[in-house]
């Protein structure tokens, strides 16, 4: 089920006029910014299909670029988000790109800083409804809706099964969890999302296993 | 959810003696955690949130950027208190509420997604358009909401609610059906008869294509809404009258999906058919954004359709 909450169905509270192209757009930027984890200081936006047809005219370029200064859907500062992240230093440069095999509300984001740089690829599949596809390549399907551990880890066996007696001993219920891996033996990512909100405690408990090279913990968008 | 379709949801409302409203509630509450009254006073807010929109389009100067929309809500009211209309009070006030709310909604003026921001102006025209008249306070409008998300939350999940992914009929029309399902218990109707009003709402928007003029959530959406309104209302009347409708709900929810994956591309939110490509919407669009290289290849593409 895409839709697993009557507040998708009524909601979200949101500036206009589309909720998948501002609103959707606007928590594709807000989980790109958390997935990099740092204030971009260069964003290279790309948007496909839809969003490419119709960025202008449903203020998907200022709800994505607010979304990446952090910005709720429904923060009326939303509206001058270009301007705003003029006044911040945050660099934005906007491109479509024909690519016809992808999702019709497709962007792509690259955000950098001095430390480094991530590409991201998000979709919004309407109602304000989102999917974080891919991430510093690795594959994903995220939504954003729960809390969600990143357990970024070296491919090795029993890694899942000492992440999961972590949260089971402190009886956290994983909703979702999948795996994606550059390699065999290589990075890998592990995300797991979960019922109950996972503390900044049971994150460095996970930390602490061998392998496993860094967690992130997120609350829901 | 113990409900993933129409039928299923009546069966439950029906067996266990409720509305639909109340099954809502109750399988939120067991889905999420979330205590019910949590559950029920987010819904108030929203509630509060919507009557905003629907107070700001009725009185304030609301004008769209692009300068496309803006005004006619109040343009309705000020011909609505003349007093001589066709449509009749009831139907007229939940059109020009529907139309305040998608004027704010295009100024970028604050809305709540029903279930989208293009169709926002429906579920909440028909809520505060009929209330008053209906006489039901603050804790039935809540429950309008909830019944109307029951509904949503099964063709959102069967179907679409995006125009870009199923044109015009998975929004608006989803939003007709859902409003026209939520009257139906509002006036006192049997969880069976909002299964037939939503079926006949959503029959009538079949086949309904996404075409914005300039890409712009303004024409006709606002129109859009205002016929989603005055729909979704005479589908209720239908219901409520005993008429019943020979597709079930379920299959027309199965046929919307069906119509909208044959749908060509043009004419799902890219702004490449329908009336942005009649001459007056090319016009605009051509004042609002200029032409461009890009815009020259698409129209190659269009031929080629």
């Amino acid at each position: 089920m895409k839709y697993r909450s009557v507040f998708d169905i009524i909601g979200p509270v949101m500036i206009g006029p589309s909720s998948s192209h501002t609103a959707g757009a606007a928590r594709i930027g807000r989980m790109a910014r958390r997935l990099f984890g740092r204030v971009p200081h260069k964003a290279q936006i790309e948007f496909c299909g839809s969003f490419a047809k119709t960025y202008q005219g449903h203020g998907t370029d200022v709800a994505i670029v607010g979304g990446l200064m952090g910005f709720d859907t429904h923060d009326p500062r939303i509206k001058d988000a270009l301007k705003i992240s003029e006044d911040i230093g945050l660099a934005i440069s906007i491109t479509t790109v024909d690519l016809p095999e992808e999702h019709p509300n497709t962007a792509w984001i690259r955000l950098e800083d001095e430390a480094g740089a991530m590409r991201v690829k998000g979709i919004s599949v309407g109602g304000g409804k989102i999917a974080m596809l891919e991430a510093d390549e690795f594959q994903m399907n995220l939504s954003g809706d729960a809390w969600t551990a990143f357990v970024f880890h070296k491919d090795q066996f029993g890694l899942i099964a000492s992440v999961a007696s972590v949260l089971a001993d402190r009886r956290i219920n994983i909703a979702r969890m999948e795996m994606s891996r550059k390699a065999k033996g290589q990075e890998a990512l592990l995300i797991i999302e979960t019922d109950e909100e996972i503390s900044a405690s049971a994150g460095s408990q996970i930390a602490g296993i061998a392998d496993v090279a860094h967690v992130r913990i997120l609350p829901p968008l | 959810m113990q409900f993933s379709t129409i039928e299923e949801l009546v069966q439950l409302a029906e067996a266990q003696g409720q509305a639909i409203a109340d099954i809502m509630i109750e399988e939120e509450a067991l889905a999420t955690g979330v205590p019910k009254e949590k559950i029920i006073s987010k819904m108030f807010q929203h509630l509060d949130t919507m009557e905003k929109a629907v107070q700001r389009g009725l009185t304030e100067e609301i004008r769209s950027r692009s300068g496309l929309t803006g005004g006619d809500a109040r343009k309705l009211e000020g011909y609505l208190r003349q007093g001589s209309t066709l449509s009749g009070q009831r139907v007229l006030q939940a059109v020009s509420r529907a139309i305040a709310t998608n004027e704010v909604n295009a100024a970028m003026g604050t809305i709540v997604a029903t279930p989208t921001a293009g169709a926002s102006g429906v579920i909440p025209g028909c809520l505060f358009g009929l209330a008053g008249e209906l006489g039901v306070d603050r804790d039935v409008m809540v429950r309008f909401l909830f019944t109307s998300g029951a509904i949503g939350y099964v063709i959102a999940n069967r179907s679409f609610i995006s125009g870009a992914a199923g044109g015009c009929q998975a929004e608006v029309g989803s939003a007709s059906a859902m409003a026209a399902g939520a009257i139906v218990e509002m006036a006192g109707g049997t969880p069976r008869q909002s299964a037939h009003a939503v079926a006949i709402a959503l029959k009538n928007t079949l086949g309904l294509v996404c075409d914005p003029v300039a890409g712009l959530v303004e024409v006709p959406c606002v129109m859009r809404n205002a016929m989603g309104a005055s729909n979704a209302i005479v589908s209720a009347d239908l219901a409520l009258a005993g008429i019943e409708s020979i597709i079930p709900a379920d299959e027309v929810i199965g046929a919307m999906y069906r119509v909208g994956q044959a749908m060509p591309g043009t004419l799902k939110e890219t702004a490449l058919g329908g009336l942005a490509a009649t001459p007056t919407g090319e016009r605009h669009r051509q004042r609002l954004f200029g032409s461009s290289h890009e815009r020259a290849e698409e129209k190659g593409g269009i031929q080629d359709e």
